[in-house]
This record gives structure tokens, sequence and C-alpha cells, in this order.
């Protein structure tokens, strides 16, 4: 079964992060990659990646051939995604219980989302 | 072993000997391990090799020699706590007699279906070490990056060596403990496979095959075991109506709504057999029960001639012996055949609450139920709840279809 762990971010979540001293924010580093390692160790990784500001973001409109990209920031976002970790593992239980050792989850901003299939059912 | 018919491709016959290879290394030198890295370099060179000058006149005997030369390297190149084992390899290299014939590729399948494992390990090790599967093959197959499925196999490997397995067939007792746990992994590869071929179909290895060749090997080594007969009769009952479960555009077609005249009739008539001579001779457990329920929907030419009564008891039947939601729910289906969709909403209402480890289904079959009794606007209701919750794409995509059905 594979699982999204998202880590959203908000502008709240922005500031507590400035606030805390440097040593802090290594700990947090490092138990990120912490975590990697040990999933990757265990075969459960698929991919785990944190992303850029969103600043940097780009909305991309295609229709009839045509291409549009507008710029961020978009004023608009309360939340925004920083980073996930798509993992498969064979419990859902076993999901939770990753995302409770992802760093961010002390600020209540990791949500876990079940990869849809494309397996056939039996009725 | 399955029968070799004509002249095999090169793929094919590799991954017949790899677990013969695998079980004589591991006999003659203990570390299952190494041995399991030394086959899988040796499959990967012969594979190479094989196609430019072809087959040589001892494949198995070739795999042997290979495979040994490649375990004194990876020992070579271990800490000196294994020179001893590297003197040892030498003395007994190289050796060309073909395998005798032991139970070896049954110890390799209760090794690799270890219960010290998770079950993704199991699979993992069960398709690369018995399978003769490589890693990146196994990897499409699953849907995952080769490194995850590299690593599933080395820390199930270290796992077994810490829990002092030895290679060895299984005896008396370990049978009957151990048995249902490798059927149920060669059941998970199966279900593995039973998806949509909506992927890279071409290169992806298909593993309801792999996992059917692999019980068809097992059932060779244990005719007398009512089980594994029951789980080959239900895989391949199942995957006789692979060819009418799609439509062209990717959609699933419910088992109702299938083109019979597209099932499989061979895979029908041999897992009729099997399970007809099963049920006669050994005690029914839930892999035979299931097969024969499989066997009556396939022996019905028309939906409408399914014989539900016979379903219905085998229900029963598997109720008593293996209780479950699934179980439940799959017999109020049955119900609603026999009985009409009202007893089944009445006997659904009752089981709510066993039911609620089923996630969406019991919302399907409610759905369906509601349509039945012409009860439309619930139905559709049941129909958009069921398709939200479901973790599979094609089922979503039939849910919602069934939701916007106009009457």
């Amino acid at each position: 079964m594979k699982y999204m762990i998202l880590i959203q971010s908000n502008p709240r979540f922005v500031e507590r992060w400035e606030a805390l001293t440097d040593a802090q924010r290594e700990e947090f580093g490092r138990r990120h990659l912490a975590l990697t390692a040990e999933l990757a160790a265990s075969g459960e990784l698929v991919v785990s990646e944190g992303l850029a500001d969103p600043a940097l973001a780009k909305r991309v409109t295609s229709r009839d051939g045509e291409t549009m990209v507008t710029d961020g920031p978009f004023a608009e976002v309360k939340e925004h995604l920083a980073g996930f970790y798509l993992v498969d593992c064979d419990e859902p239980a076993r999901a939770i219980e990753i995302a409770a050792r992802v760093p961010d989850a002390i600020w209540g901003l990791v949500e876990i989302r079940p990869v849809l299939d494309t397996t056939e059912w039996d009725m | 072993m399955g029968h070799v018919r004509g002249d095999p491709r090169p793929e094919d016959l590799l991954r017949q000997l790899a677990p013969q290879v695998l079980g004589v290394l591991t006999r003659r030198h203990g570390d299952f391990d190494a041995c399991e890295d030394a086959v899988q370099e040796a499959l990967l060179a012969a594979a190479t090799t094989w196609s430019v000058d072809g087959l040589p006149a001892n494949p198995t005997g070739w795999l042997i020699t290979t495979a040994s030369r490649r375990l004194v390297e990876i020992w070579r190149n271990e800490s000196a706590r294994r020179r001893r084992e590297v003197g040892y390899a030498r003395q007994s290299l190289p050796s060309t007699s073909p395998a005798p014939d032991t139970d070896d590729s049954l110890a390799l399948l209760f090794m690799c279906c270890h219960p010290v494992l998770t079950p993704s390990s199991q699979v993992a090790l069960t398709l690369r070490a018995l399978g003769g599967l490589t890693t990146a093959e196994i990897a499409r197959a699953l849907f995952v990056p080769a490194a995850t499925v590299a690593q599933r196999v080395s820390r199930a490997k270290a796992r077994i060596r810490e829990s002092g397995a030895v290679f060895r067939a299984p005896s008396g007792n370990e049978y009957a403990d151990r048995l249902p746990t490798v059927l149920h992994v060669l059941y998970l590869i199966f279900n593995e496979g039973y998806t949509s071929s909506s992927g890279d179909s071409l290169h992806r290895v298909e593993l309801t095959a792999e996992a059917i060749r692999l019980t068809r090997q097992l059932h060779a080594r244990l005719p007398e075991e009512g089980e594994v007969t029951g789980l080959l009769a239900l895989m391949l009952l199942t995957d006789a109506r692979r060819p009418a479960r799609m439509q062209p555009n990717g959609a699933l077609v419910p088992l109702a709504e299938q083109n019979r005249a597209r099932w499989s009739t061979e895979a029908i008539t041999e897992g009729v057999e099997l399970i007809t001579t099963s049920l006669a001779t050994a005690v029914p457990g839930p892999y035979q029960v299931q097969a024969a329920i499989a066997a009556v929907h396939d022996e019905a030419a028309r939906a409408e001639d399914t014989d539900w009564r016979q379903i219905l008891a085998l229900y029963d039947l598997l109720d008593l012996i293996a209780p479950g939601p699934m179980v439940t729910l799959n017999r109020i289906v049955a119900v609603a055949m026999v009985n009409g969709p009202g007893v089944a909403l009445r006997q659904l209402d009752d089981a709510a609450g066993e039911l609620a480890p089923a996630g969406h289904r019991p919302d399907a079959v409610r759905a369906h139920l509601l349509d039945q009794i012409g009860d439309r606007d619930a139905a559709r209701e049941y129909y958009r709840r069921a398709a939200r919750h479901t973790l599979s794409l094609p089922e979503q995509r039939y849910l919602l279809g069934r939701a916007t059905l106009r009457p």
C-alpha cells in the first residue's frame, strides 16, 4: 500500500520556524535525514523531497495547444506544500507511525493520503 | 517443475533453473544470503551471454559454475571471518553435475516465506529466489523503485540469517504451521498482478502468471495438500475471466456483465478438475471453498444461470471455517440473489458493526441493493459514498459511473 505523507506549511509555521535557534533547525534537518535513511533501509521509501519556497511556484494553464505561465507568489493561498514522503508499507498503522516521526508533526501539519491504485475489486 | 513444451525461451529456462541452482549452492555452502546474490548475478550474466552465444550444452551446470565462482568473489570481498569458507568453496568447485532430486525448491519457498519477515519482504524474496526475477523486473511489477526492492531483499535475508534458520525441507510440524503463510504469500503475488494492464505491460512481468507458476510447482510437490490444490484452482478460475474483465478503454466490467465467451475454457476446465478432486478427498479449507465458489460462477454459461443457492451454501461453509467481514459481505450478496434485495438490506443493517473493517465495500453493496428495489436517489448517494472511500481507481470510475447512470 502506498501512502503520500504530505508536509503542509503556512505563514504562522514560517514564523515559528524562523524563531527556532540554529541548533534546533539543524536537529530538525537531521531527523528528516535519519527518517529518510531509515525508510530507505527498511525498503519502504519510494521517494522523499522537500519543496522550494512557494515564491518560486509557477502556475501553468494549457488550453488549445497554448501554454500560459503565471509566476507566484499566490497571495490567496493560506497553506502550501513544503515537502513529502511517498512510502510503500504493509499496514495503514505503519504509515501513521512514519508520519508521527516526521519532525514537522509537532506543528500538526503532516497529512497522510492513501494512493489510489489500479487493483480490481472482487464483487 | 512444470513441463517444458518444445524449446523454452532462454528467460523462461533461466527462471525455471534459478531455484534449482540456488538450492544446490545453499545446500552445499549454507550461506543463503551470499548464495542468493551469486545466483542473481549468474542469471544476469546468463541473460547476456546466452543471447549472444546461444544456450550452453548444460545450462544448469553453467549456472552452478558461474554462481559458485561469483560466490567465491563475494566471500573474498567480505571480511576475514569468511576466509575459512572460501577455502571450503574452492575445494568443492566446480561441479557440473545436475541437482539430485531433492526438495530444494520447497525448502527455498519455506525460507522465503519465513514468519520473521514482513509480507512485502516475503513477496520480494520469493519472486527473486524462487521466481528467478531480477530486482529491476520485480520493481517494475510492483511499481516501486529498484532500490526499494533491493533493500527489501537484503533486509529479508539479514533477518533470516539472524533468526538462525537452517536450509532444509520443512518437517511435518513445520508444514502444518507454516504452509498457510506460504500460501498467503503466493496469494499476495497473484493479487498484486491482478491489476489493470494500463501500465507498460509489455515490459512488465505478469505477476498473476508467476503466482500460478509457483503454485503449480508447489502443487506438484504436495499433491495431497488440499489447500495448495484449492489455491491453484482459485487462481486459475479467477484468471480465466481476465480476457473479459476490461473494456478497451481500461474500464472494468463486473462479473455479471462480462462476455463469458471470452473466458478461458482451458483454465476453467483445469480449475474445476482440481477443485472437484480436492473437495472429494481433502478436508475443505478456505482456499478450496473460495475456488468452489469461483467454479460455480465460471460454470454458468450466462450470468442468470448462476447457481446462487449453491454459492450461498458455500458462503455459509466459508463463514463457518474462516469468518471475516468480506465473507459476511459476499454472503449477503448471495442472499440478495436467493432471497431478494429486501432481505439482504436487512442483513446488511444487522451486520453494520461487523462490516466496518470492509471499508467502502458495504456502501457499494448497499447501493446495488437499493438500485434493485428501485430507490434510485438513495442508491446514487451510496455509490458516491463508496466511490469517495475506495482506494482503487478503476473501481472509483465504475462506482461514479453507476451513480450518474440514468434509470
